[in-house]
């Protein structure tokens, strides 16, 4: 018993290191998500970037800023996860449909 | 374990919110809502997008607009999904007032996020005389931007509601998989609230 014990510290300390190293990448993507934040904000506010070029850019931050948020902050790139990823991704593609469907019904 | 699935660190699983199958189906069941969300926000932002110029000779988006209130809201919320994960870190450690420290800190964010929406959407009316009938623009725009913040106001609600409930239960195999939910749709928020200053206030910028 006294072996099982220690036994089960040993993996809960693992555990809980495991746990402060994917605190740490949480923190990774945080301080890149202002970083995009900061870009995007500052590149309108001071227009230093042509228009043509300005609103992509600002669209693939927001894209990737996303990402960062759905695999790190919600954990899609944890085990387990490919469910969740099915369903939100199923979601994501009726979106784009739904977004492609009224630009078409406007602008063609 | 005790029949009330109360947690301590010897028989604590690994992941307490999806230890249990109502703890998985609840987890299953926030990400196909949230895949919902996504359409529902998808076919209000194409609306806007297609009525953003149609302003009936009222306000245009560039006059209105103020970056700086924007800026603070997008830190407000941005930092409130941090909050939110460290909550989830203590969760997992077992830590129960850590958690729910960190989740009345999320609420309070949420609170000041929403309080400047209160204030960015009175100061458009009272100044410019921008509302929801000023233009289609106008609708387009409350519709969005209100339907966001209806959002974080339920987030706020379902929180409060959580921790007032749970204050003196502790952290459980029953209550850890409510909290979890709560996190990714307050993660999910944020996600529609970087599209909108990106979409709405940086792009209405540029014209």
């Amino acid at each position: 018993m006294p072996e099982n014990t220690s036994t089960n510290s040993t993996v809960k300390a693992y555990q809980k290191k495991k746990n402060k190293d994917e605190m740490k990448k949480q923190l990774i993507a945080f301080a890149s998500m202002i970083a995009f934040t900061l870009i995007a904000f500052g590149i309108v506010a001071t227009e230093s970037v042509d228009k043509m070029f300005l609103i992509p850019i600002i669209v693939i931050m927001a894209v990737v800023q996303v990402g960062f948020q759905f695999y790190y902050f919600m954990h899609m790139k944890d085990k387990g996860h490919a469910m969740p990823a099915t369903l939100i991704y199923g979601g994501v593609w009726a979106a784009l449909l739904t977004l492609g469907g009224l630009g078409l019904i406007t602008w063609w | 374990m005790s029949h009330d699935h109360s947690l301590n660190p010897e028989t604590m699983p690994q992941d307490p919110e999806k230890a249990t199958l109502e703890g998985k189906n609840k987890f299953m069941g926030l990400w196909f809502f949230l895949g919902g969300e996504a359409v529902l926000f998808a076919s209000l932002f194409g609306t806007y997008l297609a009525l953003r110029n149609s302003t009936a000779d009222g306000p245009a988006s560039d006059e209105i607009f103020g970056l700086g209130l924007v800026f603070v809201m997008t830190m407000l919320l941005l930092t409130s999904s941090l909050t939110s994960v460290y909550a989830m870190y203590h969760m997992k450690n077992n830590d129960y007032s850590k958690m729910v420290l960190w989740l009345g800190i999320t609420a309070l964010l949420g609170v000041g996020f929403l309080a400047c929406e209160i204030y960015e959407f009175a100061h458009y009316i009272t100044e410019y005389g921008f509302t929801f009938r000023s233009s289609a623009f106008g609708s387009a725009f409350y519709t969005l931007v209100g339907f966001h913040g209806g959002h974080v106001l339920f987030g706020l609600c379902w929180v409060i509601s959580l921790l007032i409930r749970n204050a003196k239960r502790g952290l459980n195999l029953y209550n850890a998989p409510k909290f979890n939910t709560f996190s990714l749709y307050w993660h999910f928020i944020d996600v529609i609230w970087v599209f909108i200053f990106t979409v709405v206030y940086l792009m209405g910028k540029v014209g």
